[in-house]
């Protein structure tokens, strides 16, 4: 048995690839038994067989919580979201699979997992927060041209990290996924810039075919209590305005499915992914 | 070897009850592959000519110069046999019981025995094809091809004709034309159902050689002999129909051989470069609300060796989300469309036939409104000579004196379905 992703041996019943942790086919469906193909259709009744990957929820102790889901038209999530905290800070890093890339899927996971990872190790090892989204971004960079075979076998996604600690929150993205900073009172604020030519059109973006252009970075020192929310454009293709992102009064977690709901309600036609990290002690 | 591409077209969302998947199946051979430098497929050709008594006069003139446009459109190396039928067939050229190889010679001898084709006897259509079967089995690996051509109707009985499309079924691929107003469109259909093939109505005798050299080129085209739709449906799940719905309407449904339990070959015939679309409708057991189901598997496939030239899934999710499953695929809407007024032209004409005038004016006078509404106007026109519409009420009449010719044309062209505009937001 083999990957279908990267062709590395794997050994029956396991449910991720060792090597690139691409998902892999059950031994049999969860509904009739049945043998499980590539495509991880059921031989037998069609089924096609849950991935994890298709409604995933995110929590850390300090509040912040995070929803991953495969939205109502696309039929995998090539989203991905890595959440960490570190003595008071938290760390979040969202990428979104270029759609017409090859395995964008696993594109979005290794920027997701490489970057939060190598975000963490910076401000351990002392860097400064914009320091550190920067080395991170490159550590991510580099781990999704990894996964490319060649220039024209180049897996692809968007990328947006956030550290927010006390006062202070720093954004990195490159593509178009986004943060914003929603105040528990005034005005919100989108905090990133997409890098498109027009809606959807990509003009930087996370792969080995990617410009040399590198990550974006803005810190901000907020005054007041609030929520910093990092998405895909699954979200805000449909609540685009900092206004449309407010939730009612509740925990994190249950504000991700509302907006997820709210996202899936206008059509859900593509992957949706977001992340809200209380800040200054914002609500709840 | 061409490339192939099929594409599907259908909406995967299922009401939360839904159990009915339709999608239109796009297949498309391009021919930009290796297969133009690989030189051409071997074929064989037959030309079948009715030399029964009733074409006497300006028919066989017609039909001798239709028959040498066809042999001279015959590509070098093609085996080819022009024969002659009436109560029985007979070769006419080569002389013997084979087909020729196809040279400048060979052509030009077949044309010479073509003119010596006289009108006499009886029409035995089962038996000219019988006939072009005992020749063709000598080419196993051939694309093989067939041109009938008649004026008149069967003189065997249904059971005989019925085994001798039995016997072709599957062997060769068969293209018939019929001429004047006496041979009968329902007996060619059934050829052109067996042998994968169209049927026409040469309606007016100075264009038979034009339809004679189509017909040869076409076949001269196909580079990919016997294809076959490979299906694969769920356990507990039914195949209810996979039907050609264009360039024109072909049943395959019943043509199926089981792979294995969940899975048939469906037969297409051979491929020049062209497109063909293709209706399937599976019944699922209802699923649960979200689940994906693979309600179909689909592969173009070599049948022999199962080699696969194109490949694509037929989805099924339920919602209970009614924007999602109401919202119908337009191009499954238009080839349903199509293949009822096929069907209501057939009932109405047959009513008519039997004299069941109330069966045969509902049935055209809707086909009539279903013409013009699909952009059918040739149809609709034809529709306008057997039917009356009254403009003020919309009330149907069935008109006293239609012309024969007329009625023809309406029920052979009622096969041909009219293709979709392309809608490049869809694309």
């Amino acid at each position: 048995m083999t990957c279908p992703a990267c062709a590395a041996p794997v050994l029956p019943g396991h449910a991720f690839c060792e090597d690139c942790g691409h998902p892999l086919p059950l031994v049999s469906c969860t509904a009739c038994g049945g043998a499980v193909d590539e495509e991880a259709y059921c031989v037998q009744c069609g089924l096609r067989q849950p991935d994890p990957r298709d409604h995933q929820e995110a929590a850390l102790a300090n509040g912040t919580a995070g929803v991953s889901d495969r939205g109502l038209r696309h039929q995998h999530n090539e989203d991905a979201m890595a959440l960490t905290a570190l003595d008071g800070l938290t760390i979040v890093v969202v990428c979104d699979g270029v759609s017409n890339s090859p395995r964008p899927e696993l594109a979005s996971a290794a920027a997701a997992e490489n970057g939060a990872a190598a975000l963490r190790g910076a401000i351990e090892a002392g860097q400064e927060h914009e320091e550190a989204t920067r080395i991170a971004y490159a550590a991510a960079a580099r781990a999704v041209v990894a996964l490319a075979t060649s220039p024209r076998d180049a897996p692809a996604c968007t990328y947006v990290s956030a550290v927010a600690g006390p006062g202070r929150v720093t954004v990195g993205w490159v593509g178009d996924s986004r943060a914003y900073w929603l105040p528990d009172t005034g005005a919100g604020r989108l905090l990133t810039e997409d890098d498109v030519a027009s809606p959807g059109l990509l003009t930087a973006w996370l792969g080995a075919d990617a410009g040399q252009g590198g990550v974006r970075v803005l810190s901000l020192t907020p005054d007041r209590p609030g929520r910093l929310l990092v998405c895909t454009d699954g979200l805000w293709g449909y609540l685009e305005h900092p206004e449309a992102l407010r939730t009612p009064q509740g925990p994190p977690a249950d504000s991700v499915r509302e907006l997820l709901s709210r996202a899936l309600d206008a059509g859900g036609r593509d992957n949706i992914t977001v992340v809200l990290i209380p800040v200054n002690g914002g609500s709840p | 070897m061409s490339d192939f591409t099929l594409h599907i077209d259908h909406n995967k969302y299922l009401p939360v009850d839904g159990t009915e998947v339709h999608a239109i199946l796009t297949v498309a051979a391009t021919g930009s592959g290796p297969a133009r430098q690989a030189k051409p497929a071997e074929a064989a050709e037959i030309i079948i000519i009715d030399t029964s008594g009733s074409m006497s006069g300006s028919k066989i003139r017609d039909a001798r110069e239709a028959a040498r446009t066809a042999i001279e459109s015959i590509r070098d190396g093609v085996h080819f046999g022009v024969m002659s039928g009436d109560n029985s067939a007979r070769l006419i050229y080569p002389r013997g019981r084979q087909l020729v190889k196809a040279t400048p010679a060979t052509r030009a001898e077949a044309v010479s025995a073509v003119r010596g084709l006289s009108a006499n006897g009886g029409t035995s259509i089962g038996e000219w094809l019988r006939a072009a079967a005992n020749l063709m089995d000598a080419h196993p690996n051939a694309i093989k091809h067939a041109i009938l051509m008649t004026d008149g109707q069967n003189n065997e009985g249904d059971a005989a004709f019925a085994a001798a499309l039995r016997r072709c079924e599957g062997l060769f691929v068969c293209d018939s034309l019929g001429i004047g107003n006496d041979w009968v469109p329902g007996e060619l259909r059934k050829v052109a159902e067996a042998l994968l093939g169209t049927f026409a109505f040469v309606r007016n005798q100075g264009e038979l050689k034009d339809f004679f050299r189509d017909l040869t080129q076409q076949a001269m085209g196909k580079t990919v002999a016997e294809l076959a739709l490979r299906v694969w449906v769920p356990q507990n799940a039914t195949l209810k129909y996979v039907k050609q719905v264009s360039p024109t309407l072909l049943d395959l449904t019943g043509k199926g051989t089981a792979v294995n339990p969940l899975t048939g070959d469906y037969p297409t015939g051979s491929w020049g470069t062209e497109e063909r679309e293709y209706h399937l409708c599976v019944e699922v057991p209802p699923g649960a609300m979200r689940a994906e189901i693979r309600a179909a598997w689909v592969k173009l496939v070599l049948p022999d060796t199962g080699e696969v030239f194109a490949s694509g899934n037929v989805l099924a999710s339920w919602t209970d989300d009614l924007a999602q499953s109401t919202r119908i695929n337009r191009k499954v809407a238009h080839y349903t469309g199509q293949a009822e007024l096929h069907e209501l032209i057939q009932e109405g004409l047959s009513a008519r036939a039997a004299g069941d005038v109330g069966t045969a004016t509902a049935r055209l006078g809707r086909a009539r409104q279903l013409a013009e509404d699909s952009g059918r106007t040739d149809t609709a026109r034809l529709l306008d000579k057997v039917v009356e519409i009254d403009p003020g009420t919309g009330t149907a009449r069935l008109r006293r004196n239609v012309d024969k010719a007329d009625e023809i044309e309406l029920d052979t062209g009622s096969v041909r379905t009219s293709q979709m505009r392309r809608n490049p937001e869809e694309s």
